[in-house]
């Protein structure tokens, strides 16, 4: 059972990478700027966030330590690409199934395939956005280039991380509609959740609830994207290596919620032509 | 021979939603119990399809062919029961299934092809082929938005003839197109037959299901009725729903200017009585009841025998045989007595009609106004529409004194 599944998958890898074309083919069809758009949505949120946060409300960037780096844009994308990565593959594993209806109920093949291509998709762009943080960081005397390897692992593992949210998401959504709604808040208090905008500094170690003293920094490290924006702003921002403890502790998250991911996908698979 | 697909005891069941829930309070509030009815689509159905093969699956609307087919190609799982299958499986349920209107035909021969199965390899070396074939050389590039219906489907089904599976699968929707495009498709399954692949069609069309499969299983209401060889099982179908289509109601459309009207249409056998049954060779009229609400002058009167497939197989009428009156008013019939009906065993649409002298002006048409069967008798010719009632002679008649 588990072999003939293993070989379905290899099976199908032509028609990820074909499916993954499809979604990159026609993302930016008839649009005038085309593939500009991949570059020009994280740089209008960038010049927004800095007039806000980094001139509003005067939050200082911290210094890159050893790079010596002390730049809110740059601060920003690296914590900024990896989350609309994250936010993007939750986004669009939610309609993979449901926009493709026509080809569950018409053709079968193993229906990760969806999944796995509205997210490949979205890693392309997340890579060429990656490619041009490198470069800016590059022009801003940031030796990223050392650092790469890194990047790519972390890549590599928050891509396994969103696959497992992405397989849960995509077929809870075919039986509950209003698991979109739920995610769009989810999204919107996880974005504050992990220092994205903000350095990690201004988060108080314990507060103070009701007389009862509750170490904050130490439930707000538990978040596993606070350890995710955390590990990419070390490799690309302060050229240092994340912390081997967190490293580990996200590759936990990533096999967790991969193994949830797709044994929630396999169970629900079984009606899917009938129910989406 | 071993069976390239062997169906154990499978059964499904669909559920009917009463309130559609696919919303978490809805879930909460009723504890996560979604009110629906169980439908039972199959019902413990075993068949045993042998390879290369062509079978036929056939039954009424909602017999569950279509589920079995949908089951066998692993897009619906049965809820009981096991369907093996040796080989290569494609379904062709729908053609052109993924093309993406924004891309160019080219992009989508590779995207549609990787859907049925095919590796980018085996795409590049069939793709002058699909094109060809398809002939759409010149608009390969163009996005299939901007092709017409036929052309769009064209090159589907060139993608999927080309995909080369052990087993294919095929839905009836296949049966529509024009007749080009149908010759297409038959030649194609036979050059498959030929090659040793397992084919498996589920159809409406009788009459092509006999010529085309080996065997056939007949459904009914989700139970296997009959399995075999498909003549027998096809006149076996075809005696037991006869008499229902007999008494078929009007389900076609209607269309005149009213003055006169042909009010009821009756198949009578040889006794002159409505018939039960009509086989090869009997005799057979068809009685048209007239009612005219004014007295028309030199009517005509006429019918049409065409196949489920639109082929108009003969079309008689009152002014070509010269038997046109001058004047025709109240009520009355008008017969179209055949000595020897000289139709193939097959089902068949009636279409009668009532026009004026230049059968320009159309006073009652009555399109498809009534399906009857023709079941096998004398003589034995089960193949096309017509039955020649020829004689062998020579050197067979020996054989058949």
């Amino acid at each position: 059972m588990l072999k003939s599944k293993l070989a379905e998958y290899v099976d199908s890898g032509d028609l990820t990478v074909n499916l993954t074309l499809r979604e990159l083919r026609s993302r930016y069809k008839k649009s005038f700027l085309g593939w500009s758009w991949s570059l020009l949505n994280p740089l209008s949120t960038v010049i927004v966030y800095s007039i806000v946060f980094a001139f509003f409300l005067k939050i200082q960037p911290p210094v890159g330590e050893p790079s010596g780096l002390n730049n809110f844009a740059a601060f920003l994308l690296c914590g900024l690409l990896p989350w609309n990565y994250l936010q993007g593959s939750m986004n669009a594993s939610m309609g993979a199934l449901i926009g493709n209806s026509n080809l569950i109920k018409k053709v079968y093949f193993p229906r990760e395939v969806f999944v796995v291509s509205a997210i490949g998709s979205l890693l392309v762009s997340f890579l060429i956005e990656l490619g041009v943080l490198c470069a800016i960081l590059l022009l801003m005397g940031n030796m990223v280039l050392p650092w790469i390897p890194i990047v790519l692992v972390l890549v590599a593992i928050q891509t396994f991380f969103v696959l497992g949210i992405g397989f849960l998401l995509s077929v809870l959504n075919v039986y509950f509609r209003d698991v979109q709604h739920l995610v769009s808040i989810a999204l919107m208090a996880l974005f504050y959740s992990a220092p994205i905008v903000y350095p990690i500094s201004v988060v108080p170690d314990t507060a103070h609830i009701a007389g009862m003293a509750i170490p904050l920094g130490t439930i707000y490290r538990l978040n596993p994207l606070v350890q995710l924006v955390e590990s990419y702003r070390d490799a690309m921002y302060d050229l240092r290596f994340p912390p081997l403890l967190s490293i580990v502790y996200l590759i936990a998250w990533s096999i967790v919620l991969m193994v949830i991911g797709l044994a929630v996908f396999q169970k629900l698979d079984f009606r899917l032509a009938e129910e989406v | 021979m071993a069976a390239a697909i062997s169906i154990e005891g499978v059964s499904k069941t669909y559920r009917l939603y009463h309130e559609r829930n696919q919303s978490l309070k809805g879930a909460i509030m009723r504890r996560a119990r979604v009110r629906y009815e169980s439908f039972a689509a199959l019902d413990d159905v075993s068949i045993e399809i042998p390879a290369g093969e062509t079978f036929g699956l056939i039954g009424e609307n909602g017999s569950g062919k279509s589920t079995l087919l949908k089951c066998i190609a692993r897009i619906l799982r049965p809820d009981a029961g096991t369907i093996r299958t040796e080989g290569k499986i494609s379904a062709l349920l729908e053609l052109g299934a993924g093309f993406h209107p924004e891309l160019s035909g080219r992009d989508n021969v590779y995207l549609n092809g990787a859907i049925l199965g095919l590796s980018r390899k085996e795409l590049n070396s069939r793709f002058d082929d699909i094109v060809g074939f398809a002939g759409l050389e010149h608009f390969i590039d163009t996005p299939v938005k901007n092709y017409s219906s036929g052309m769009y489907v064209r090159l589907g089904f060139s993608v999927a003839i080309n995909v080369d599976p052990d087993i294919l699968l095929v839905d009836e929707v296949l049966a529509v197109g024009d007749e080009e495009f149908q010759r297409r498709c038959s030649e194609k399954f036979a050059e498959l037959k030929h090659s040793g692949k397992t084919v498996v069609i589920v159809s409406h069309a009788l009459g092509s299901v006999r010529n085309l499969c080996d065997e056939v299983a007949l459904l009914e209401h989700g139970k296997l009725i009959a399995t075999g060889p498909s003549g027998e099982v096809i006149d076996g179908y075809l005696s037991d729903v006869h008499v229902d289509r007999v008494a078929d109601g009007e389900y076609g459309s209607r269309w005149g200017s009213g003055e006169g009207k042909i009010d009821r249409v009756e198949i009578l056998g040889a006794n002159g009585a409505p018939a039960t049954d009509i086989h090869t060779g009997d005799p057979f009229t068809i009685r048209l009841h007239y009612a005219m609400s004014e007295s028309i002058p030199q009517p005509v009167f006429g019918v049409a025998i065409q196949t489920l497939e639109g082929f108009t197989v003969t079309g008689p009428n009152t002014r070509q045989a010269g038997a046109v009156p001058d004047q025709l008013s109240g009520t009355g019939h008008v017969d179209l007595r055949v000595d020897r009906l000289m139709l193939a065993p097959g089902i068949y649409d009636l279409s009668v009609s009532l026009y004026d002298y230049s059968c320009s002006h159309a006073f009652d048409f009555r399109h498809r106004t009534m399906r009857f069967d023709v079941e096998r008798g004398n003589p034995v010719e089960e193949h096309g529409v017509m039955a020649l009632g020829g004689s062998w002679e020579g050197a067979v008649e020996s054989v058949h004194p």
